[in-house]
């Protein structure tokens, strides 16, 4: 709204002491307001100068706006070169390009939307302290996030917003992490209960992965190798965009390899599709709900039939059984607490954490020996998440082999028993998860994203203003 | 301010309403369109929609003509709307229509003049075979290389249009014809004649495989894995490959099953109402089955009432033609126009329409 | 069978007229999808044009004023296309498809009375000592004014799209439509604009093949002339100098065939005429068959349809 987006139905913004209503975001740019979106809103097969550009209201022309992007991204720490193309940028650069984009228009207020949820550790080390200096400068910066650590170390002063209200406005310093938590979910949280176990026999084993991306702008695998008993819960971290969507097509089967890259109880099953994997005990939850996971406009029951058919005998000799489709999906519905009037109801009218308990449940209910599952709790709300997070618990206590894929490490750090980091198609080597500091984990999923060490820029202690 | 927004679920009433509505509209935008063409617009859709059935002048003719045409349309239409629901787009019937003629009835003049109950079979499986390896071309080119079957299946009707010519004129040209261009007439012999099987109703072989298709093609979809797999694939493709779904595999189901109805259809024309391989053989069925598929929302039972509808519009517009001197190719207008409004009338099925009030602010 | 009949510059001169058409409606194609539409209607707006441009030009008497006839009417037929897609959200292929069967009757309907008509002939431009010059002369400088007009737009597209601000935000919205609007542009009037400049392009180049090329009103002249216009889209890797490149090859071929067929080879004419669909096709599968599917420039957003929900 504030960017002239959406307009307001009542009430009015104040800016800089004059009423503002902007009515499309190219007044609001005028007016010295910049945004930095959460879903990037870049060109993948344009350049850096021509995103660039087309972020700007009177933009110079190419060869000057590229000599500008060079400067400003030096001034700030933010190494970029105008003429790649920008399909071809790391997820962290890719944001470096929105910034800059904001940064050459000289705002007075910077917008910035859950701009850390796809960097490392230590690339949010460098953009903090470029929004510190950017602040010493005089710009304000209004920083939306659910992180909270992050907020109480940059922000002057906090407004927590719940379904659209306001509930508080606090300094975010005075507060610990977990009062501001109380205050974003409204309830208390308790943490999912974590059982003991021994491990059980080989299950999952990848050795010498590598693949070619689907995608034209996605990453390679590159040489991925690592063994999964039962039981047990590898944690894989890594930055969006590292290959994590490789890696779940990988190893679901809707990528095919040679047969003895991927072993599934020690059958070689790298050459098998996803319905033959399944059967040797294997399944899996693509991140992408809607249109990967789920078919958007097909009923619940539908869905269930989508990778329930062959572990839940849902039809025979080709044909549907569709009382027992109907079973299998309300049985869904009940074990995993999905609200929705009925099983006629497309998935698409679902809320996320809705379809995904309904997507996660519907895998889970299979029994499967290996789950593999990409951002399980990627935006659900916190009960949903816990929910989640506590059935893929229980499904390892139960012998199977877990494999989560997430970008948020407390998450990981909460199920995993061994933990691992994505880095550009590379897999780390397995660690066990009980004893890593968020640091190590960092160093782990960051090291070769080509970011320079950034001369010190003696943050200083005033901070963000909103 | 007019606003859409997206309903959870497509509205089913708007789903069923819409054809409906949308062959009102052009009844009336036809009419405008006959008006502006200096007839009565009331006497043209009459003579289209009305007459061919109930005027006791034409409909001893029109009548039984009604099948035979619908027949076609159909048969082809159910072929498409399989690869239509899966996102494959077969526009090349009308080339696989004529290369199933043209297959069946070479397997037709190999056998003149035997007699036996075998040929007709063969011709049928000929042109089965014939249609759908046209088909399949543009389905494999795809698999292999991805080259976008739109195209390739439209510019091989232009190929397909040029080898029927060609056969008319040479290899398949009636001996016994006094040099005018045309095959043997296959409805004339007796092993290769698909004639009327009830006399009167314009029934034969093909209107019945016709009518065997839609049953077909409503169990698989409703009831068969491939039917969901082929729903699936049309609307989520990812999820659709997630299921286990082989993409390259549902294409060339879908090209090659679509092929071999159109394919049969151009058998069944050839060896009964159209007779013989002639240069004006080939009368844009495989275009007007396209209209077909969509209107009957790629429903089974939505294009059998669409293709009964279509054949009606042919049957009125050759009357229209001969009654009123309107020109031929108004029809294809007529039909042009049918699919506009179906096609702008389906935002109601999809989107809520909601007047006014703005947006709450997020 | 006489080969030696067929000259090298003749057949080159021809070969240029013979392009004019597709590379006209290409040119307005490669726009509409550099915007992220997928107009499958060329073909009905080329016909549709091909008759109004007839029309206009007999009844005018002026072959100049005949294009501009053939230009508004296929606007027009695109508009249908951009209400229908951009408004209504309606499916583009079925849409693009409805659109040429809607023009292939339309255009009868409306030719009707010109069949057999003789339109106003456009005189060739002098280019005085140019036209003169021996060989490359007879080739390249002496033309209609409308083939002169169809290379200067193959330079003004390219410089349009790769030069010009207004050119790069059409780029955009055709990459990533989504993107696009969150930066304030407004997707769907570009695309329509687009969309009636493919409209206008492919009315000039119908109306070229029935004022100049052939010059006489057939029903369903184009024959497959649009979907060819498609086709050189996907063939020039949606870059405007390529398009020149494959409507000049595509040219060269029906005007060869056209020769031999003339000459008296031993093929039957009707083998011949598939040839210049043929070689589509193989030139499509060589394309589609080399390097990277995505990776070879078509715009991120072709054939989607765009609906803000903010």
């Amino acid at each position: 709204m504030i960017y002239g987006l959406v307009q307001p139905d009542a009430g009015q913004m104040v800016l800089r002491g004059a009423p503002y209503h902007p009515h499309r975001p190219s007044e609001a740019r005028q007016k010295g307001v910049a945004m930095v979106f959460q879903h990037f809103s870049l060109f993948d097969a344009l350049n850096v100068a021509e995103n660039v550009a087309l972020g700007m209201e009177n933009p110079p022309p190419m060869g000057e706006l590229a000599g500008q992007i060079r400067k400003v991204s030096s001034t700030y720490g933010l190494p970029l070169d105008p003429a790649r193309l920008v399909g071809d940028l790391s997820a962290g650069e890719r944001q470096r390009v929105e910034i800059v984009r904001c940064l050459l228009q000289d705002p007075k207020l910077l917008i910035m939307d859950e701009p850390t949820s796809v960097l490392t550790p230590q690339e949010v080390e460098i953009l903090f302290r470029t929004l510190r200096q950017l602040s010493a400068e005089g710009t304000a910066i209004l920083y939306i996030s659910h992180k909270l650590e992050e907020i109480r170390s940059l922000c002057d002063t906090a407004t927590i917003l719940r379904r659209g209200k306001v509930v508080a406005s606090c300094n975010p310093r005075e507060k610990s992490a977990r009062e501001l938590a109380e205050l974003m979910v409204g309830q208390i949280l308790t943490p999912p209960a974590r059982a003991e176990h021994t491990p059980g026999e080989l299950r999952l084993e990848v050795s010498g992965l590598s693949v070619a991306s689907p995608n034209p702008f996605g990453t390679s695998l590159k040489n991925i190798s690592f063994q999964l008993r039962g039981g047990e819960v590898l944690g894989i971290a890594g930055v969006a965009g590292n290959g994590q969507d490789e890696l779940l097509l990988a190893l679901s089967g809707e990528i095919t390899t040679q047969a003895g890259r991927v072993k599934i109880k020690g059958q070689p099953a790298g050459n098998l599709g996803p319905n033959e994997r399944r059967a040797l005990g294997l399944v899996s939850a693509p991140e992408e709900r809607l249109g990967h996971a789920a078919a958007p406009d097909m009923s619940l029951s539908e869905n269930a039939l989508l990778s329930g058919n062959l572990r839940q005998g849902l039809s025979s000799g080709g044909f549907i059984n569709w009382a027992k489709v109907e079973t299998f999906a309300a049985e869904i519905i009940k074990a995993f607490d999905v609200r929705t009037p009925g099983t006629h109801v497309a998935a698409r009218a679902l809320s996320g954490g809705n379809l995904q308990k309904f997507v996660l449940g519907r895998e889970i209910l299979q029994n499967p020996d290996i789950i593999v599952v990409n951002q399980p709790t990627w935006g659900v709300d916190a009960a949903a998440a816990a929910t989640i997070r506590q059935a893929l618990l229980d499904l390892s206590a139960k012998g199977a082999a877990v494999v989560v894929i997430s970008q948020d490490l407390d998450e990981l750090l909460e199920v995993a028993d061994s933990f691992a980091a994505l880095n550009e198609g590379s897999l780390s080597a397995l660690r066990p998860a009980r004893g890593l500091s968020v640091d190590q984990i960092g160093l782990m999923m960051g090291g070769a994203h080509g970011l320079p060490e950034t001369p010190a820029l003696a943050p200083k202690p005033e901070e963000a203003r909103l | 301010m007019i606003r859409l927004e997206k309903r959870p679920t497509p509205s089913r009433t708007w789903v069923a309403v819409t054809p409906v509505l949308a062959v009102l509209l052009t009844m009336i935008a036809g009419g405008l369109m006959f008006w502006a063409l200096g007839k009565n617009p009331f006497e043209a859709i009459r003579t289209i929609f009305w007459d061919p059935l109930f005027n006791e002048q034409f409909a001893a003719y029109s009548r039984p003509q009604l099948l035979v045409k619908a027949g076609p349309l159909i048969l082809i239409a159910i072929g498409l709307s399989l690869g239509f629901r899966a996102g494959i787009w077969n526009i090349g019937a009308e080339g696989q229509y004529i290369m199933g003629a043209i297959a069946g009835a070479a397997v037709g003049l190999y056998f003149y003049p035997e007699p036996g109950w075998h040929i007709f079979p063969l011709m049928v499986a000929a042109g089965l075979v014939g249609g759908m390896l046209w088909g399949l071309i543009p389905g494999l080119l795809k698999v292999w290389f991805g080259t976008n079957e739109i195209l390739v299946s439209l510019l091989l009707v232009y190929v397909a249009e040029s080898l029927l010519a060609a056969m008319a004129i040479g290899k398949m040209k009636n001996p016994d014809g006094g040099g005018f261009p045309g095959s043997r007439n296959f409805a004339k012999y007796e092993a290769s004649a698909n004639p009327e099987l009830i006399a009167g109703t314009g029934m034969h072989l093909g209107v019945v495989t016709a009518f065997i298709a839609v049953i077909a093609a409503y169990v698989l979809l409703q009831r068969h894995m491939l039917g969901y797999n082929i729903r699936l694939t049309g609307q989520a493709p990812r999820a659709a490959r997630f299921s286990g779904v082989s993409p390259a595999a549902l294409v060339l189901i879908c090209m090659g099953a679509s092929g071999a109805l159109a394919g049969m259809a151009g058998l069944f024309e050839v060896t009964g109402p159209g007779g013989q391989i002639s240069i004006d053989f080939a009368s844009g069925y495989g275009f007007t089955a396209v209209i077909v598929a969509l209107l009957g929302r790629l429903n089974p039972i939505g294009i059998l009432l669409a293709g009964l509808l279509l054949a009606l519009t042919y049957i009125g517009g050759e009357l229209a033609q001969f009654m009123l001197s309107l020109p031929k190719a108004s029809i294809q207008a007529f039909q042009g126009m049918l699919l506009f409004f179906l096609l702008a009338l389906d935002l109601l099925s999809n989107y809520r329409i909601r007047l006014a009030r703005r947006e709450v602010a997020r | 069978m006489n080969l030696s009949a067929i000259d090298f510059w003749i057949l080159t001169a021809s070969l240029i007229v013979a392009s004019t058409p597709i590379l006209l409606a290409g040119l307005g194609e490669l726009v509409v999808e550099r915007a992220g539409v997928l107009n499958l209607g060329v073909e009905g707006m080329m016909i549709t044009g091909a008759i109004a441009g007839f029309a206009t030009a007999v009844h005018s008497g002026s072959p100049l004023i005949g294009f501009a006839g053939g230009a508004a009417a296929g606007a027009a037929m695109s508009l249908i296309f951009a209400v229908l897609t951009q408004y209504l959200l309606a499916n583009q292929m079925a849409t693009g498809l409805a659109l040429t069967l809607f023009g292939l009757g339309f255009s009868a309907l409306v030719g009707q009375g010109y069949v057999g008509a003789k339109p106003p002939m456009m005189g060739k431009l002098d280019l005085g000592p140019l036209s003169d010059i021996p060989g490359f002369g007879v080739a390249f400088f002496r033309h209609d004014l409308m083939v002169y007009l169809s290379f200067a737009a193959v330079v003004a597209i390219w410089y349009f799209l790769s030069r010009t601000r207004a050119g790069l935000v059409l780029r955009a919205v055709g990459e990533n439509h989504d993107a696009a609007h969150a930066l304030g542009y407004k997707v769907v009037r570009i695309r329509i604009l687009a969309i009636m400049f493919g409209g206008a392009m492919a009315g000039l180049g119908g109306a070229y093949l029935s004022l100049i090329r052939v010059p006489l009103w057939t029903e369903g002249m184009t024959s497959g002339a649009g979907w060819i216009a498609v086709a050189l889209v996907v063939f020039a890797s949606w870059k405007p100098g390529r398009l020149l490149l494959g409507a000049w090859i595509f040219g060269g071929i029906t005007v060869l065939q056209l020769n031999l067929q003339v000459a008296g080879v031993q093929i039957p004419t009707e083998y011949l005429s598939m040839s210049p669909y043929l070689i589509t096709i193989l030139v499509l599968v060589v394309m589609s068959a080399m390097g990277g599917r995505k990776a070879k420039g078509a715009p991120g957003a072709l054939g989607r349809s765009f609906h803000a929900t903010h």
